[in-house]
């Protein structure tokens, strides 16, 4: 039986934290995901859990930390947003080379600088190739229900790559919404007992971790980690079959929102995604055929099944919360239009640039995409692909 | 037990292993090996050891040095990796996830990985108080990478970053003292020690560490004949003349209180330790007796005070 | 004995490059890279103990005795440091 509540952002990973009872959670504060720690505390504090918390003194220490005891053999947790992942960075590559899966949480804010403590995706998109599974969350519930999922695809023995679950700085991590829990015992039997197969703390097979691996195997060992990425797409989809049989809430890939007709798709991820449906909503009422296709899994990259979503579309815009900086385009962009050409899509695609450093997107803006789509597919062109969406400027 | 070195070596099997790729003569395995034959044959031990010479020499994939448990991860972060390896024992023995024997947590880390980039991590780690030792290897300068400055380098010191020029006559500032950085810390065990003779204070310090609750640390000066530019045999000779100098104290300071272990009858002159190093060589050009003066002066101004503090604890 | 090496595929790799064979760098022999090498006098040798601990390639093995053997000219790599210590020239360089 679930449970309704209303809970914030981070109250819920919190509370998704403690019904997985970790081994170690190590963490560091850092605004907007502070709260996951100082929630986890007072569980700990007060008994709640089993788990060691280790109040690191930074976040590169709290994925070191991470990594030293998920090698041990137990389970690891953390949580962190914008300049603690970029202090984490070294660490995050090494976290995914070694093969553990570590689970974090990840309160999306933009990095500095210059200083700014609010949303955008710069953080989680300055580690899209560091060989993590990335989950991206439209509110408290998916930030809860991705975690809870998160140890079961990260601990598969064909994937054993670290996984983090994003969701929106303030925007989702601090707004009290309505949520489903699941009862502790469910997600205790749902989430599993950790059994490692080589761990550091068996005295009976000691093992060595984190080798100098020379030309002769680093090329092989990086395949081998691309393969287990490749392998957890399977089982992303195998994990969520079996949750939504158990919980009735539905995950895959990525949620089509409207797109079993829709000419003008905006392609998005995180809370955006919410307003993105509520404008095409709105528009649909007025017989334009809009349709969202929110990411949820943006690594392992869908790319196939991306390109199949938006074959039918007329013309397609990615929004992405983060600048690409390279006379491009954003990362997002750039990964769905290399899907699309791969998969031989040809349908008019343009980028829109938004929501830095927590600029708010309303459903106005969102409907200037809606309205530059149509736009394009009469004209069949796309002048300027890369853009921006409420970006000041003259010209 | 009274300490005897022959039964250690013939009953305690090493646990740092031969078919290492350190240099030929190099001081870091020694200290390495006889630290970790300080723990009770029984016992279970992960090691951590920070990125540096070490670490690159002791496990090239597909080969380890270590007969324990072994992790590296990287240069900065000993002291964290180690602390997490740590609180998952506490965590899985308190909920009866682990059975068998009694594990130890031993990180090592070179000068460069402790004093310079690793300090953070390794001040959190001992803060928190987790029942681990560090031991330090102390080389004077990033001898991975080639002989740069560190903040262990001594002063006048050549080295490829603080090179002796013809207006700066090598390594400008002093050495940081890191144990009574980590005595600062107010840990219940830390001690300076090094190689010399039978290797006693060695043994026993690392016993002590490994064998007192909580975090402790060893500083323990590691010679390396290719960054100090004295003839590889003579390993054990530049102990004996860091110990006799009075340039490397043996000290140990047990819940804050110090006890200077080794005080030599009649102190070396500091010219006999820095005399067989190429890195001092420019300091006994003529013209030069200054820094050799000021040298010795900083010999003695530390020996000093930690005599002070010896009997300030007392 | 270690089965990896540069010619084994990807597939037959330990993951993460974990190794679980642990003191398996004995089978990694590092005798030829000496370029003197030493020789142990037994006659001369009064078991002293000082020359043991100090070889940086736990290259002297030391037997239950108490005593110790011949060098492991496996792992010697000629650095000179044990005879160096010998107070007795129990150990000559060549």
């Amino acid at each position: 039986m679930s449970i309704r509540e209303r809970l914030s952002g981070n109250e819920a990973a919190a509370i998704a934290m403690k019904q997985i009872n970790p081994d170690v959670v190590a963490a560091f504060p850092i605004t907007p995901s502070t709260e996951i720690p100082q929630y986890f505390s007072t569980f700990v504090s007060n008994g709640a859990v089993d788990t060691e918390f280790v109040a690191v003194e930074s976040e590169h220490s709290a994925m070191s930390a991470c990594i030293g005891a998920e090698a041990a053999g137990g389970r690891a947790m953390t949580a962190t947003s914008a300049n603690g992942l970029s202090l984490m960075w070294e660490m995050i590559y090494i976290a995914s080379s070694l093969r553990l899966p570590i689970v974090m949480s990840l309160v999306n804010r933009a990095v500095s600088g210059p200083l700014n403590i609010h949303n955008d995706h710069s953080d989680a998109m300055g580690v899209r190739d560091a060989g993590w599974v990335m989950l991206f969350s439209e509110n408290n519930q998916e930030a809860y229900d991705n975690l809870l999922m998160a140890h079961r695809i990260a601990e598969n023995s064909n994937v054993r790559l670290p996984l983090m679950v994003c969701q929106d700085g303030f925007i989702t991590s601090h707004s009290i919404e309505n949520i489903e829990l699941e009862e502790d015992e469910f997600v205790k039997k749902f989430v599993g007992t950790y059994k490692p197969e080589h761990y550091l703390l068996n005295d009976k097979e000691p093992i060595a971790v984190g080798p100098l691996d020379l030309q002769a195997y680093l090329f092989e060992h990086k395949a081998q980690q691309a393969e287990a990425m490749k392998n957890a797409k399977k089982v992303i989809l195998e994990v969520a079959e079996e949750f939504e049989k158990a919980t009735g809430r539905k995950y895959s890939f990525f949620e089509e929102y409207r797109m079993e007709d829709a000419e003008y798709v905006i392609v998005c991820m995180n809370s955006t995604a919410g307003t993105a449906k509520y404008t095409a909503d709105l528009l649909r009422n007025k017989g334009v055929k809009a349709g969202v296709l929110k990411i949820r899994v943006f690594r392992p990259f869908p790319a196939e099944e991306i390109a199949k979503s938006l074959t039918k579309a007329k013309a397609v815009a990615v929004l992405d919360k983060a600048d690409g900086l390279n006379a491009v385009g954003g990362p997002l962009f750039t990964d769905v239009t290399s899907a699309m050409y791969v998969n031989d899509v040809k349908v008019p695609t343009v980028n829109y640039i938004y929501g830095i450093g927590g600029r708010d997107t309303k459903a106005d803006d969102i409907e200037k995409v809606y309205n530059d789509l149509a736009e394009i597919a009469k004209s069949g062109k796309v002048e300027n692909p890369y853009r921006y969406l409420g970006l000041r400027r003259d010209k | 037990m009274a300490y005897n070195l022959k039964e250690v070596v013939a009953n305690k099997p090493a646990r740092f292993t031969a078919g290492h790729r350190m240099c030929a003569g190099c001081g870091a395995p020694v200290v390495g090996r006889m630290v970790l034959r300080a723990l009770k044959e029984d016992d279970h031990a992960v090691i951590c050891n920070a990125t540096g010479c070490m670490e690159v020499s002791t496990f090239i994939y597909p080969y380890t040095a270590w007969t324990d448990s072994f992790i590296h991860t990287a240069f900065e972060n000993a002291g964290a990796t180690l602390s997490g390896v740590e609180a998952a024992y506490r965590a899985m023995k308190r909920q009866n996830k682990l059975s068998g024997k009694d594990t130890k947590f031993i990180a090592f880390g070179g000068d460069g990985g402790t004093y310079d980039i690793g300090l953070q991590s390794l001040s959190g780690a001992m803060e928190r108080g987790h029942d681990m030792v560090y031991v330090c290897y102390d080389n004077g300068a990033y001898m991975n990478t080639g002989i740069q400055r560190s903040s262990a380098t001594p002063r006048f010191a050549d080295t490829t970053t603080s090179p002796a020029g013809k207006v700066i006559p090598g390594k400008m500032q002093s050495r940081k003292d890191l144990a009574q950085v980590m005595a600062a810390h107010h840990l219940p065990y830390v001690a300076q020690t090094i190689a010399v003779n039978n290797f006693k204070d060695l043994y026993e310090k690392s016993e002590k560490a490994i064998y007192t609750e909580g975090p402790c640390f060893l500083n323990v000066l590691a010679p390396c004949p290719r960054g100090w530019g004295y003839a590889t045999e003579d390993l054990m000779q530049i102990n004996k003349l860091a110990v006799e100098t009075c340039y490397w104290p043996l000290y140990e300071v047990i819940n804050g209180k110090y006890i200077v272990n080794y005080k030599p009858a009649k102190k070396l002159p500091i010219e006999e330790f820095l005399k067989p190093q190429k890195r001092f060589k420019h300091m006994f050009k003529p013209g030069n007796e200054w820094m050799i003066e000021e040298f010795q002066k900083e010999v003695d101004n530390r020996w000093e005070e930690l005599l002070k503090l010896e009997e300030a604890t007392k | 004995m270690t089965d990896i090496n540069a010619k084994t595929p990807m597939d037959k790799l330990t993951e993460g490059g974990t190794i679980y064979t642990s003191g398996n760098a004995r089978e990694f022999k590092t005798g030829d890279w000496r370029s003197t090498k030493p020789i142990y006098l037994k006659d001369k040798c009064k078991q002293c103990g000082l020359c043991f601990p100090v070889c940086p390639d736990n290259a002297i093995p030391v037997n239950k005795e108490q005593k110790r053997e011949d060098f492991d000219y496996d792992y010697c790599k000629g650095c000179g440091v044990c005879a160096k210590v010998c107070p007795f020239n129990a150990i000559t360089m060549e």
